[in-house]
């Protein structure tokens, strides 16, 4: 049974798929959450430069040696980029974008020179190889397991750990960094934790779905989870969720449209994102257009009865108090008013007798609290 | 060494269409860093690959026209995407960017394996736009490139003092009824043209250098825009030339990488040596100002020794200062101070000796220099 699934090969790679995005998604959140998500483009980029280097170095391109000497880098780039920033003379958005390209450019260079015969392709650095995965493996308890899922089932329950070891700290640093500061939780110590595990877990995660497509299993699920709730736990139960749901509908499509495995996972997390920024309850833009329209009606209620309201009793009621005024007099289209008119009359507040409309009690009620003024109406 | 490459006509290409592509890049970044956009720039490149996918299965081959005009189409999407992210969800702007660049390029990866699964053998250069491919540039490509950049220096020329105070005071420009919105966007879409102009060169993916680094290291040498942008575009388009050259010489040298590297390198000596800003300036300032606490610390001497003799006006022997204070000071040193009116010269007869008193005024700075130690 384990064997079988350990020798699946497709099983293999959407198990790849889903290490990489649940370990991302649960730092991700958090990154998003306090505004780093641009660190780990930076971050993702110039690791190249680490895993080169380490390779020229050790002649390995996997293990615990490449794990932590190629997440250095990733370390470096932020200690480098805030430096930089820091002294003022650019601001921080200029700085990462001169601090990573920098050390990629390094990367693909000393690559293209000194590793053209290994499997270090430029072209892989970029995209990954996860339907390869299965190639390279390690033997443990005598079962053949491929080299990338248990790198990466490490570096998830390193991850988890860390989420839930120190839940409460990251929560308050991610909310409220000063109070943190305050009480003595050393953000910092935790902002570069959170750097370097995201670093680990873009090395892990490298052979697999390449330098670029990891920012999208970090950033888009979290993102997107941001969108459906305001709950912090339920935030990361959704990411993970989500990028699951990524993984497996992007394996499916690719083998389908005989396309990039991991591009098409990557691409999936964008069309859940594009569905909840259009859908999402309450925050969605479909939402939004449907509320600012109620809120459209409604106001447009309120003025009906309160025009209503001014000429009901006066010699000029035959003629204002109509639909017709609406439109001749405060230039409403006619579906506006007839919309306003039916929602006023669905609320009881006015009725129609004949072409002429009148306010009920109801109606007079809701002038009365418009206008401030109790009591009867002049007329 | 230098003539030899001169003489492949490749290589002139490449020179020419380098330095090209950094001026232009050079140019539109100075606003894009002046405006905290930087990498708004890095998702444009990014979100161009979808573009030159889809330019190329449109034109079925690989035609440069329809390939630049995709990626500028799919550059404008993004940004259009960035702006309704931003402005109708709660997400901050980097992760906006992060969304944006991620999932174009992912998009831009299924459609490039698509490509290069059915397109035959004219799709196999498609993956160049990634790094850019500096040697498939044809002499009729600069022309393209040569016009976009002229139009790029039209409108910034014709705009000028627009983009000028939407760069640096967006609010001001609004109030006093520039179309700031409409003028953001022009910038943005010129950056997207720069991006689509260094394609072929660079790659979408280190195009954000060329677009930052003129521009910041431009940035350290000057406080007034206009030199700025010239400048970032003559670093942008030296550092082209340069990187151009240099990948010449050694097979397997990509250009974009390089040319990333020397612009890179300028930022570095820029950062360090500019006048007023840089990092030896700022060193040699700081030491300045160390020496200006030696000041203090004679003032402060000076009031130490007037309080001991109850005399606020006690006239202290030069010798004797620099007893107290460990150290004789330069012999500048006083005329400097009296010359800021903190301490006079005065004769102590018949000591033949230069005597030194606090005025008025050195007595207030001795004391706050007190204030400052406690």
């Amino acid at each position: 049974m384990i064997a079988a699934f350990f020798d699946s090969i497709p099983a293999m790679i959407l198990l790849t798929g889903i290490l990489v995005g649940a370990s991302g998604a649960l730092l991700g959140s958090f990154l998003v959450l306090r505004g780093n998500a641009m660190l780990t483009d930076a971050i993702s980029h110039s690791i190249v430069f680490g895993i080169i280097i380490v390779w020229l170095l050790t002649r390995q391109l996997s293990g615990p040696v490449q794990l932590i000497g190629a997440a250095a880098t990733g370390v470096l780039t932020v200690v480098l980029t805030e430096a930089l920033a820091r002294s003022r003379l650019v601001k921080m958005d200029a700085a990462i974008g001169l601090v990573f390209p920098a050390l990629f450019a390094m990367g693909v260079i000393l690559i293209s020179l000194y590793a053209r015969d290994v499997h270090i392709h430029v072209d892989t650095v970029l995209l990954g190889e996860i339907g390869f995965v299965w190639l390279n493996t390690v033997t443990i308890w005598g079962q053949p397991v491929p080299v990338a899922v248990a790198t990466l089932t490490a570096v998830l329950v390193i991850n988890l750990g860390f989420v839930l070891g120190l839940w409460k700290e990251l929560k308050l640093a991610s909310f409220d960094p000063g109070l943190a500061a305050a009480l003595g939780f050393a953000p910092a110590v935790l902002h570069y934790a959170l750097l370097t595990l995201t670093s680990m877990t873009a090395v892990a995660a490298f052979d697999a779905v390449g330098a670029i497509l990891f920012i999208a299993f970090v950033i888009v699920p979290p993102a997107t989870a941001y969108l459906l709730t305001r709950r912090l736990w339920l935030m990361l139960v959704l990411s993970v969720a989500l990028s699951i749901a990524a993984c497996v509908a992007g394996y499916v499509l690719a083998r389908v449209w005989d396309v990039s495995i991991a591009g098409m996972m990557a691409s999936m997390t964008g069309l859940w994102f594009a569905t909840a920024l259009l859908f999402a309850p309450d925050r969605g833009l479909v939402a939004q257009a449907l509320q600012r329209r109620a809120q459209a009606l409604d106001h447009d209620c309120r003025a009906l009865v309160a025009h209503l309201f001014t000429h009901q009793g006066t010699p000029e009621m035959a003629e204002e108090n109509t639909q017709r005024a609406l439109v001749d007099h405060l230039g409403w289209s006619r579906p506006r008013a007839r919309a306003a008119i039916l929602r006023a009359h669905d609320r009881a507040l006015v009725e129609r007798q004949g072409g002429l409309l009148s306010l009920r009690d109801k109606g007079v009620a809701e002038a009365e609290l418009i206008f401030g003024t109790k009591g009867t109406n002049r007329g | 060494m230098l003539a030899d490459l001169m003489a492949s006509q490749i290589v002139r290409t490449v020179l020419v269409g380098a330095a090209m592509l950094g001026a232009i890049s050079g140019m539109l970044g100075a606003f894009a860093v002046l405006r905290r956009q930087s990498l708004l720039g890095d998702a444009l490149a990014h979100a161009a690959l979808p573009g030159v996918c889809l330019g190329f299965l449109v034109a079925g081959a690989r035609d440069l026209g329809s390939i630049l005009a995709g990626a500028f189409l799919t550059g404008a999407l993004a940004a259009l995407a960035m702006m309704l992210i931003t402005r109708t969800t709660r997400l901050k702007t980097d992760a906006a960017l992060g969304i944006v660049l991620s999932v174009f390029f992912a998009v831009g990866v299924v459609l490039l394996t698509h490509v290069q699964a059915t397109g035959g053998a004219a799709s196999a250069g498609l993956a160049s736009f990634l790094f850019g491919q500096a040697a498939a540039i044809l002499a009729s490509d600069l022309w393209i490139m040569g016009g976009i950049g002229l139009v790029a220096l039209g409108l910034v020329l014709a705009l000028w003092k627009e983009f000028k105070l939407v760069s640096f005071d967006a609010d001001f420009a609004r109030a006093q009824g520039f179309p700031v919105t409409v003028l953001e966007a022009m910038l943005t879409i010129m950056v997207a043209l720069a991006i689509v102009v260094g394609l072929q060169l660079v790659g979408v993916v280190l195009m954000v250098a060329l677009l930052i680094a003129p521009a910041a290291a431009a940035r350290q040498w000057t406080n007034r825009l206009g030199m700025m942008v010239a400048l970032s575009a003559l670093i942008g388009a030296g550092s082209g030339a340069a990187g151009a050259l240099i990948s010449a010489t050694t097979r397997g040298l990509a250009t974009g990488p390089v040319v990333v590297l020397v612009a890179t390198a300028a930022v570095l000596v820029s950062l360090a040596l500019a006048p007023g800003r840089g990092l030896v300036w700022q060193a040699l300032s700081a030491r300045r100002a160390r020496a200006r606490i030696s000041d203090g610390r004679i003032l402060a001497a000076m009031q130490e020794l007037a309080e001991a003799h109850d005399d606020p006006r006690y006239p202290a022997e030069q010798g004797m200062l620099g007893a107290a204070l460990g150290k004789a000071p330069a012999p500048g040193q006083f005329d400097a101070l009296e010359r800021r009116g903190l301490i006079r010269a005065v004769t102590h007869a018949p000591e033949p000796t230069p005597h030194w008193q606090l005025t008025e005024a050195g007595q207030r700075a001795a004391r706050s220099e007190e204030d400052d130690k406690t």
